[in-house]
């Protein structure tokens, strides 16, 4: 409790100087507009200002990275609503109730409580995150690397196994990213692996290329192989004042979303569908009487305040145990987390304690992003709606002219750019066979590490192998990992026979 | 009788498969490490090429039952495969590939624009161009001067260089 005051006395001292200040603005600015383009998200933007991290200081460079994350997040729902094109996996709730609004010639106030609710979310996240933070931190100092490989298996099943249209499929994903992640030399005993005789792959495969492989290239060629000349409409926005009873049918789903979304964001499963949807029926359930009925029909408000809190709250959760553990939980969790090896720091319970001043900053300056978009959002809203009208020719030709600089400047290798290519047309099929690609990236930077833990602990244990099952904590945790790979199918079997 | 949405399906499973193989022989071929370690080098590559082996077989077992992407809402609603769209953008993808050794990115990369605008259904070339030329030269000075990122000046970058007064590293 104490820590927490004291560490944001600190963190603010240092986010508000002036270069932090304008970092966080850049990154609020840039996020947003990337929020709101459809087929460009936070994981791929971060990844292709990589580069800065050799230019500019820790702080910064996080500031903006955070910036970047938290901007999409509002965004995306100036898409969802004005497009009804979710412009990422959490805003497809949003786009239910939140283009029925736009098409009734609400846009305005639907914009609006997105905007207001995602400050809200945004705030309650921040705050969870000030104070459990250095709770989970004394907690993870008690682990050893055998808890850590166990806490890393736990990850692996949640991110790929329980979210999303299958197990299976999820852990082929989960598997491609671990053999990516393999390739190169291994740390300690310098053999080469999975190189395939390419010299180039020495090195091991970036992951700026798999991300922009992955979140551009895929994408674009699948959008490519799908296309067609039909033209989605861009609703106008109107006013965007919300009316009194708009207040006062938001506010209660704004704080609601807000609490349902934070855990979910927190717990490894990470992700930002679930808790999305569940804040979406909580709401229809709650809502009153005499609104029930513009639910799925002329849009109700309470429809997109909700998820959209929901959502936002769930992205703020995500950065808990990426900053304490240093477990990403999302694609765009483990492209920072890249960031922070690339300055020779590891995220993770000594991150408090050796870079406080950084994770304080970064943490302050959170609050500080919060502000800042709500203020980008509701007055500018019509500068964002212009961006959806850059034509899809020209957007998708301008994002591989990006993807293909962010690729080539790695090392100025033709090499890379073919890699890529074969990557991105492995991510169209995933994408037409629906593979998710998240598990790809988290499993290429959490393999390495999990292999390390794992050759820690059996160091420590002499090459005893049951050392993760008789270290009580870890067992506990595996046994959570092995329940949460089979319980849902268990569950279905069982309910399926009665 | 082979159920709608086996062909497809199946080609995953067995890409999936073939992949567990690929990593399964270059596990074999890890070099026995002269440094003593309590776990080796090829334990985990072992594992994760048996998950790809395993995951893969699951999911050819799934495409024999009736494969699952006949029944994603995506994939029933998807338009027809548009070739030219996609031709047109794997043209521009290796034209991209082939020019920018000899001249460099922002060459390379206009005309990689140009056919990507085009294979989402863009007529207007001169404007594309147009467009392409800024937006890459932009993109190249803004990686190069601001982000720091080392790419050689080809052709294009060259001739802005030297209008500019400085001097080019070839």
């Amino acid at each position: 409790m104490m820590d927490t005051i004291a560490g944001l006395q600190l963190g603010f001292s240092h986010a508000l100087t002036l270069t932090n200040l304008g970092w966080a603005l850049l990154g609020c600015f840039l996020g947003t507009a990337i929020g709101v383009l459809p087929g460009i998200g936070p994981a791929l933007t971060i990844a292709l200002l990589l580069p800065i991290t050799f230019q500019v200081e820790a702080t910064g460079a996080f500031i903006l990275f955070c910036g970047v994350f938290y901007g999409a997040m509002y965004g995306g729902s100036t898409t969802s609503i004005l497009l009804n094109t979710p412009g990422e996996s959490g805003s497809i709730i949003t786009a239910l109730e939140g283009a029925k609004m736009a098409r009734n010639g609400r846009a305005g106030p639907a914009l609006a409580t997105a905007a207001i609710g995602s400050f809200v979310a945004g705030t309650i996240g921040t705050l969870g995150i000030s104070f459990l933070g250095p709770v989970v931190v004394d907690l993870a100092l008690r682990l050893g690397p055998a808890e850590y490989f166990s806490l890393m298996v736990l990850c692996f099943v949640t991110v790929s196994a329980v979210l999303g249209g299958s197990a299976l499929r999820g852990l082929t994903s989960l598997f491609f990213g671990l053999l990516l992640g393999l390739v190169g030399i291994d740390l300690q005993t310098g053999q080469p692996r999975m190189t395939l005789g390419v010299p180039e792959l020495l090195d091991g495969v970036n992951v700026v290329l798999v991300a922009v492989a992955l979140f551009a290239v895929g994408e674009t060629l699948y959008m490519a192989w799908r296309h067609t000349d039909a033209k989605a409409q861009v609703r106008k926005v109107g006013s965007i004042m919300m009316s009194r009873s708009d207040w006062k049918r938001s506010i209660g789903p704004w704080f609601r979303g807000s609490l349902l979304g934070f855990p979910f964001g927190v717990m490894p499963a990470g992700g930002t569908e679930m808790p999305t949807m569940l804040s979406y029926y909580a709401e229809r359930k709650l809502v009153k009487p005499e609104h029930a009925g513009e639910f799925g029909t002329t849009g109700a408000i309470e429809g997109v305040a909700g998820p959209e809190a929901a959502n936002n709250a769930a992205a703020a959760g995500i950065l808990v145990p990426m900053l304490t553990l240093g477990l990403p939980t999302s694609a765009t969790a483990a492209i920072m987390l890249s960031a922070f090896q690339s300055y020779g720091i590891n995220p993770g319970p000594l991150l408090f304690e050796q870079q406080g001043a950084l994770v304080w900053t970064l943490i302050a300056s959170l609050y500080i992003a919060n502000i800042m978009l709500v203020v980008l959002n509701l007055p500018l809203v019509g500068l964002w709606a212009r961006i959806l009208k850059i034509p899809q020719p020209q957007l998708y030709a301008g994002i591989l002219v990006f993807a293909t600089i962010g690729t080539y400047g790695i090392s100025n290798s033709v090499t890379d750019l073919v890699l890529l290519y074969v990557i991105g047309i492995i991510g169209m099929f995933m994408r037409r066979f629906d593979f998710p690609t998240a598990p790809v990236v988290i499993g290429m930077i959490l393999g390495p590490m999990a292999e390390q833990a794992m050759r820690q602990a059996l160091t420590i244990s002499e090459g005893d192998w049951t050392t993760f099952a008789t270290r009580p904590v870890s067992l506990a945790i595996l046994l959570l990992a092995l329940a949460a790979l089979v319980g849902p199918r268990l569950y279905g079997r069982f309910a399926g026979a009665r | 009788m082979i159920r709608r949405g086996t062909g497809p399906d199946l080609a995953v499973g067995g890409f999936v498969l073939l992949l567990g193989l690929l990593a399964l022989w270059q596990t074999s071929i890890i070099p026995v490490s002269p440094i003593y370690a309590q776990v080796g080098p090829k334990a985990v590559p072992y594992v994760v090429s048996a998950g790809l082996l395993a995951l893969g077989a699951g999911l050819a077992a799934t495409a024999l039952r009736g494969g699952w992407s006949h029944r994603l809402e995506e994939v029933r609603e998807a338009p027809p495969t548009n070739w030219r769209a996609l031709g047109m953008l794997l043209a521009g993808l290796a034209a991209n590939l082939v020019l920018i050794g000899p001249l460099g990115f922002s060459i390379a990369a206009s005309a990689q624009f140009v056919l990507v605008a085009a294979a989402f259904g863009s007529r207007r070339l001169p404007r594309d161009l147009v467009l392409a030329v800024v937006l890459t030269l932009l993109a190249w000075f803004l990686f190069v001067e601001l982000l720091g990122v080392n790419i050689g000046a080809g052709v294009l970058e060259g001739l802005v260089l030297r209008a500019l007064g400085r001097d080019v590293m070839e």
